[in-house]
């Protein structure tokens, strides 16, 4: 707007806006406001015709008045009539007024891209860049539409005026990325491109902000801009600083023009071409050089403009991370940078230096600067700039120096700022599970982090230590000691609860043996934080005092009370409740082998992506941890662990509802012989009665403590038996019910009955998702010679499985002889139109049919001596994998289907077992014999089981499945 | 109960602020400033929540007042309070502007002080706290004089000190009415009611017991008809209603509500001065001052013809006052030509309408602008959305028909009789929100 003078001076609208800035309430403004529109209104409607400086004053006080917040609907016809004035000034304001003040109203739209196309088409040049900054500011679809076409072709012009082409190239920039599938340039791409030859230091950086918007979105047609961008570059950094005059910014030559072809740099791979690239290195060569020059000016100016260019040269080696020469003294020169006295460049120089610490050819030089990063950590003042810092550290660490960055981003955490500790825990975290060569440091590490700063250590980090702790036996005694004497503390963090209740309820046996850390010591001091913990770590607590049920059977009466108090069983919250009293019936009514299987020791997690990495990754958005990502061999080394969620999802996904049956009734009659087919309502309880209570329990906590399914095996490969499916196999061997699979969309339970050589499974289909199947088919076959060793009939299947639903599926099974192959299972159905084709191993062993047989001690070693020959005894010698905990063995054993005798060998610390295959052909008896050296050191624990029956088959298949079990 | 109390002029600086309790921050003073008086879109609730806090305010000309509060009251009673603090100010220094409360401020605070405590609104009867809040500088008071007004103010009769002397006798009794109206283009009464007021003015000497009588309908229908024709129809307007039927009303501290309750009397000892006897609300039977007939004619795009007829409709022998007819006008209006026969008419671009003010018109008489409007065409779609033509007036009778039957004056100690106290009634009808769609 043209400032208030004598000649031009609007004088009714400086007045005017006098009046309203001294209006002391907002309705006199409103008053004066009413007052001014109904006397424009009268001028506008005035017979006589306004001349250009009134209409321009009150175009003016319009806009004003918009501005303050009030809708204007007159006045546009008149600011139209301005766009064709010859006056600078009106023009001006006319164009204001639209850029401002434009609707798509239709008919003013064709107006006003009428003026446009005139001011585009004449010869005066202000006229044009009005024309085209009013095209740039309203930049809407219609514009574009009318003027794409148009714009280009002025920007190529030979005799468009230097400052046109500016404002030309902007504005296409502008309708560009408003609307980018109008403007096509096709045919004026070359001679776009060749604007960076242009004389004009202008022209040249206004089209380099298009080409580089352009060439991102397609960058093979614009790739000839490289080597001229390269050349232009190479003028501008060889001149001397007096060569480019105006352009030339406190003694740095063009700087942003600079900075922009750098820029557009970036948007390409290095050029191919070796004198191209030649010259680009030696360019970027001479910056590097130049930011070692003593500065001309002690200006802010000059060494942020020489500093500018210098990051953005930094920057594009680092795109390149092809010159390891390059990339060093960049790195220098970040190092000289973070002593620098300014904080920018401290951030600047560390932000930086991260991305360089992620390059194979500067990572060691970025970690001679580890000193001074740590140092930056400790003593910045600005917490974006510790931030930073501590993302440097966190990128440049490695193998061998983890355990000092480990340690200095401990000591930093207990007084860094609230804001960015969660993910300096996570980081630490990751960190130290990433780069743990021994686990022991690792769980002192977690277990520090937590001490330090437990509010901040979010789930994922515990679960992670959790994970890790179950899947390596090595650290498990470890890790149980350490916690112990963690919890010892007076006061100690909710998540050490956690993480101690969790291992000492798995593990604790294994520090049970030192009397300070006797099993009801470990109760104590387990329930001596019970009272101060919330309601999820209670929960957690209560699971692991039945675990410890198990694990010491002195400490049952102790937690029995403690389950049965009051505060325990008729406590307010659910869960809780729920838990105390299911676990307090468990622990009275189940047998000691019901419980050891029920409290078996969790599986180990199967191998995912780190949850904490995942967290991180979330928190930081993808990219800010690429990192880790490359090295994945090194993280499979590490046990990784999984999801916790998975295992508690079988049951989550199972029962929607806590459902009344799945209390201890289905427990009490936990082997229904040929019962009545349960009836569909507690069908999924009953193919859980095993695991039933506690699962449906955990599920709430999502803590999967207890749940003693099978984790999930989630594949969707068609057609052949599914890889993991010998391993499911296993997993039935000493027990029928359970959860045989399940994916995303399905869900198979099993539950089973064996009377001599017949056999009934029950199949249940389970439709997790919320699509009905169409064409379910099942099919059993038995493959081979295993069509005469087995006689499996089933019956078929609804063909139409309704979303969340569950179907029912009988097998009947006749064992003629022994067999060592499993009977297939192959289903098919189609979801949401594509066919899914799941093959899986149906659990039918051969011990499943045995008749256990009692005898007593003179009996059995008569018969242990009738089957001496070598064929009728098979052997094996094998590792623990499970620890050697006497009722999980004994469970498993009574599992198998024989019967365990007591005091038959003279070693009670063995095994032995009897039992009589029975198959229609024949009868096959077997004496089983396990010898666990339960003395040796956990992880050495090894057993020798033999196993000697009539038939030599049978005797290598059943100690071939047996010694997959323990 | 009040958590605290804010002044703020126009531009929203604090002008008096009083915190009676802790939950109140000093940044609730921001919040209301930033929330309601800068508000983007002008806040139109008179209650404003802003974080679990909530801010009661009244405006008087520039003048925001605010009460403040995080707790669940009676908002009735907070307003209540705000108008009486108001009246209590307007006593004291006269309007309510921010050069007084600047000059007064100290007064203010005192008085903040006496008429809420720890939120709970206390004695706020003008005429009580003069005798103990004074604008003249520190009077050292006697002991004896300490002791009255510890005794006044604490005891049964807050609100009357004793030993008031007057040589004339003399009482006033003004009847207030506000009569509001929308009424559709057809004549057809979408709404109507009265609010009134009652106010007294006294002068008497002693502690005279008051009764006040008027026609309300229960109170007649129990006596029977015989009574009352005499003083009926007297000085109204309408028809010889005799009794009317009041919807709602509530009384002043003085009027003894158990003796109203059980026999329906307004029996009260009067705060010496003036005071708000009652206050009350009829919606049946009320007599329409002035019947509004409008003519509006859309002439093309751009020409409105607006023509408005006003009829009076009361006893010839009452003159109406300050007449006021506001039209408003179409937001393109470019031209405005008025016509009328009586009075002035102007168009006010400011406003946004015809205003045409009649200084006198007496009953049964008939008056007519009309109006030519010229308009600007626009590009906006958006129809004139027509707002109702509004009109101020005043007459000299209650509209909601209610007379003032007796007012009684006894004291047995001093020897003055009813007979000889002088009492003047005044009825004053008024325009509310008086409104014809057109």
């Amino acid at each position: 707007m043209p400032a208030v003078s004598k000649g031009d001076g609007m004088r009714g609208l400086a007045v005017f806006i006098s009046d309203i800035r001294n209006c002391k309430s907002k309705e006199a403004e409103i008053k004066r406001i009413n007052k001014e529109l109904a006397n424009i209104r009268s001028k506008f409607k005035g017979d006589k015709a306004l001349d250009g400086y009134s209409k321009k004053k009150y175009v003016c006080k319009l806009l004003f008045i918009f501005l303050l917040g009030h809708d204007i609907d007159f006045g546009h016809m008149e600011a139209v009539n301005l766009l064709s004035s010859n006056k600078y000034t009106e023009k001006q304001i006319g164009y204001l007024f639209i850029s401002v003040l434009v609707n798509s109203n239709s008919e003013l739209i064709r107006l006003i891209n009428n003026a446009i196309k005139n001011d585009l088409s004449s010869r005066n040049p202000t006229f044009m860049c009005l024309a085209l900054h009013c095209i740039a500011n309203v930049g809407s679809r219609e514009m574009a539409e009318a003027f794409a076409g148009e714009i280009p072709r002025i920007l190529v012009a030979g005799d468009t005026m230097d400052s046109v082409k500016q404002s030309a190239a902007l504005c296409l920039l502008r309708l560009y990325k408003a609307s980018p599938d109008l403007v096509l340039m096709g045919e004026w791409t070359s001679r776009v491109v060749h604007l960076l030859n242009d004389q004009h230091m202008g022209v040249v950086t206004a089209a380099i902000s298009l080409i580089t918007c352009l060439s991102s979105k397609n960058p093979d047609e614009f790739k000839t801009c490289v080597s001229l961008a390269v050349s232009r570059l190479s003028r501008i950094v060889s001149s001397a600083s007096t060569d480019l005059q105006d352009y030339t910014y406190y003694f740095v030559p063009a700087p942003w023009l600079s900075c922009k072809l750098l820029r557009l740099l970036q948007c390409y791979p290095p050029p191919e071409d070796g004198a191209v690239k030649g010259r680009l290195v030696e360019c970027l060569e001479t910056i590097l050089n130049k930011a070692q020059e003593p500065p001309k000016s002690k200006k802010v100016q000059h060494s942020n403009a020489k500093n500018a260019i210098l990051f953005e040269a930094i920057s594009l080696i680092i795109h390149y991370d092809s010159e390891p020469n390059l990339l060093v003294r960049a790195c220098n020169q970040l190092g000289q940078f973070l002593q620098h006295r300014e904080t920018n460049l401290r951030y600047l120089a560390l932000e930086s230096m991260c991305t360089l610490a992620s390059s194979e050819f500067s990572h060691e030089a970025v970690k001679t600067h580890i000193e001074t990063v740590i140092n930056a950590l400790k003593t910045e003042r600005d917490v974006s700039v510790r931030q930073r810092a501590a993302d440097l550290l966190y990128a440049m660490c490695d193998r061998s120096n983890a355990k000092q960055i480990v340690a200095e981003m401990l000591s930093y955490l207990e007084t860094a700022d609230y804001s960015i500790r969660e993910e300096m825990v996570l980081k630490v975290a990751i960190l130290a599970e990433k780069y743990a060569v021994d686990y022991s440091w690792y769980v002192d590490t977690i277990l520090n982090l937590i001490r330090i700063a437990g509010d901040y250590v979010s789930e994922e980090v515990w679960y992670r230590v959790i994970q890790i702790v179950i899947n390596r036996d090595d650290v498990q005694g470890y890790a149980a000691k350490t916690v112990f004497e963690a919890l010892q503390a007076p006061a100690c963090h909710e998540n050490m609860v956690k993480v101690g209740g969790y291992i000492l309820g798995e593990f604790g046996n294994l520090i049970a043996g030192d009397p300070r850390s006797s099993p009801l010591v470990q109760f104590n001091l387990l329930h001596s934080k019970f009272h101060l913990c919330s309601v999820p770590t209670r929960a957690l607590l209560l699971s692991a005092y039945i675990k410890f049920i198990n694990l010491f059977p002195e400490t049952k009466a102790t937690i029995q009370e403690v389950l049965r108090s009051d505060s325990q069983i008729r406590n307010s919250d659910v869960e809780l409740q729920q838990r105390a009293v299911e676990y307090l019936k468990l622990s009275s009514i189940a047998s000691t082998d019901v419980l050891a299987t029920v409290l078996e020791e969790m599986p180990p997690f199967p191998e995912r992506e780190s949850s904490i990495l995942a967290k991180l990754k979330k928190k930081k958005g993808p990219g800010a941890v690429s990192v880790e990502l490359e090295d994945g061999k090194e993280r499979g080394e590490l046990n990784g662990g999984a999801d916790r969620g998975g295992e508690a999802a079988i049951a989550a996904s199972n029962a929607s509802t806590p459902s009344p049956s799945s209390d201890l009734l289905g427990l009490r009659s936990a082997a229904p012989v040929g019962g009545p087919a349960p009836s569909a309502g507690s069908l999924l309880v009953d193919v859980f009665s095993e695991a039933g209570p506690a699962a449906s329990s955990t599920r709430v906590n999502d803590d999967g403590f207890l749940s003693s399914a099978p984790p999930s095996a989630a594949s969707e490969d068609p057609a052949p038996p599914l890889p993991e499916s010998d391993e499911l196999l296993n997993k039935f061997v000493c027990k029928n019910n359970g959860v045989l699979f399940e994916n995303q969309l399905l869900q198979i339970g099993i539950k089973s009955e064996y009377r001599q050589n017949l056999g009934r499974m029950y199949l249940f289909y389970g439709n997790k998702t919320s699509v009905q199947f169409v064409s379910f088919t099942t099919t059993v076959s038995c493959p081979g010679e295993l069509q005469s060793q087995l006689n499996v009939q089933t019956k078929p299947v609804e063909p139409l499985v309704e979303g969340g639903a569950q179907v029912q599926q009988v097998i009947n099974i006749e064992c003629l002889t022994d067999f060592v192959d499993a009977p297939l299972l192959n289903i098919k159905f189609r979801y949401g139109g594509a066919l899914q084709n799941i093959t899986l191993k149906l659990p039918v062993t051969i011990n499943k049919f045995f008749q256990p047989t009692e005898m007593a001690a003179a009996d059995f070693f008569q018969r242990w001596k009738q089957l001496s020959q070598p064929q009728q005894e098979a052997q094996k010698i094998f590792k623990a994998s499970h620890g050697m905990d006497t009722e999980v063995l004994k469970a498993k054993l009574l599992g198998l289907g024989t019967a365990l005798l007591e005091n038959v060998d003279p070693n009670p610390e063995n095994y032995v077992c009897a039992g009589v295959i029975q198959t229609k052909i024949q009868q096959v008896g077997c004496l089983l014999r396990l010898e666990p050296n339960a003395q040796a050191q956990p992880g050495e624990q090894m057993y020798r089981l033999t196993l000697r029956s009539s038939k030599d088959t049978v005797s290598q298949r059943v100690c071939d499945l047996l010694a997959e079990q323990f | 109960m009040i958590g605290g109390l804010f002044i703020y002029n126009h531009k929203g600086e604090v002008l008096i602020s009083r915190v009676y309790r802790d939950d109140i921050g000093r940044n609730a003073v921001d919040a209301f400033r930033v929330n309601v008086i800068h508000a983007r879109q002008q806040v139109r609730s008179p209650v404003t929540n802003i974080a679990r806090t909530s801010f009661f305010h009244v405006k008087r000309s520039n003048i925001w007042l605010a009460a403040v509060t995080k707790q669940n009251v009676n908002a009735a009673m907070v307003f209540e309070f705000l108008y009486k603090m108001c009246d209590v100010m307007t006593a004291y220094f006269g309007k309510i502007s921010e050069e007084n409360i600047k000059n007064n401020f100290v007064l203010i605070y005192e008085l903040l002080d006496e008429i809420l405590d720890f939120g709970y609104p206390q004695n706020s009867e003008t005429g009580a706290l003069k005798t103990f809040i004074t604008q003249t500088g520190i009077k050292s008071q006697s002991k004896e004089e300490q002791s009255q007004i510890t005794s006044q103010v604490t005891g049964q009769i807050g609100w009357r000190r004793e030993g008031i002397k007057y040589r004339r006798n003399e009482l006033f009794l003004d009847v207030l009415e506000s009569v509001n109206l929308l009424m559709s283009p057809q004549g057809q009464v979408l709404s109507a009611h009265v609010s009134g007021r009652v106010v007294m003015k006294s002068y008497l000497s002693g502690m005279p017991e008051c009764k006040f009588g008027m026609n309300d309908k229960i109170v007649i229908d129990k006596q029977g008809k015989g009574g009352a024709t005499d003083e009926a129809g007297k000085s109204g307007g309408g028809g010889g209603k005799q009794s009317i039927a009041i919807d709602d009303c509530t009384f002043h501290q003085c009027v003894r509500l158990s003796k109203f309750d059980a026999e329906r009397s307004i029996s009260f000892i009067p705060p010496d001065g003036e005071c708000e006897l009652m206050r009350y609300r009829t919606t049946k039977d009320i007599i329409l001052p002035f019947r509004v007939i409008p003519l509006v004619r859309e002439v093309g795009r751009t020409k409105l013809e607006v023509k408005v007829v006003i009829k009076s409709n009361f006893k010839p022998s009452l003159l109406a006052q300050k007449i006021e007819v506001r039209i408003p006008t179409p937001l393109n209006t470019s031209g405005v030509q008025v016509i009328c026969m009586k009075g002035k008419a102007k168009y006010k671009a400011s406003e946004n309408a015809i205003v045409w003010k009649i200084k006198r018109m007496a009953g049964m008489k008939e008056s007519q602008i009309s109006a030519e409007i010229e308009l600007l065409p626009t590009n906006d779609k958006k129809k004139w959305a027509r707002p109702p033509i509004s009109m101020n007036f005043e007459v000299p009778f209650a509209p909601s028909g209610l007379k003032v039957r007796y007012l009684k004056v006894f004291e047995p100690k001093l020897n003055y009789s009813d007979h000889d106290v002088i009492k003047w009634v005044r009825y004053i009808g008024r325009s509310g929100i008086y409104e014809t769609r057109c």
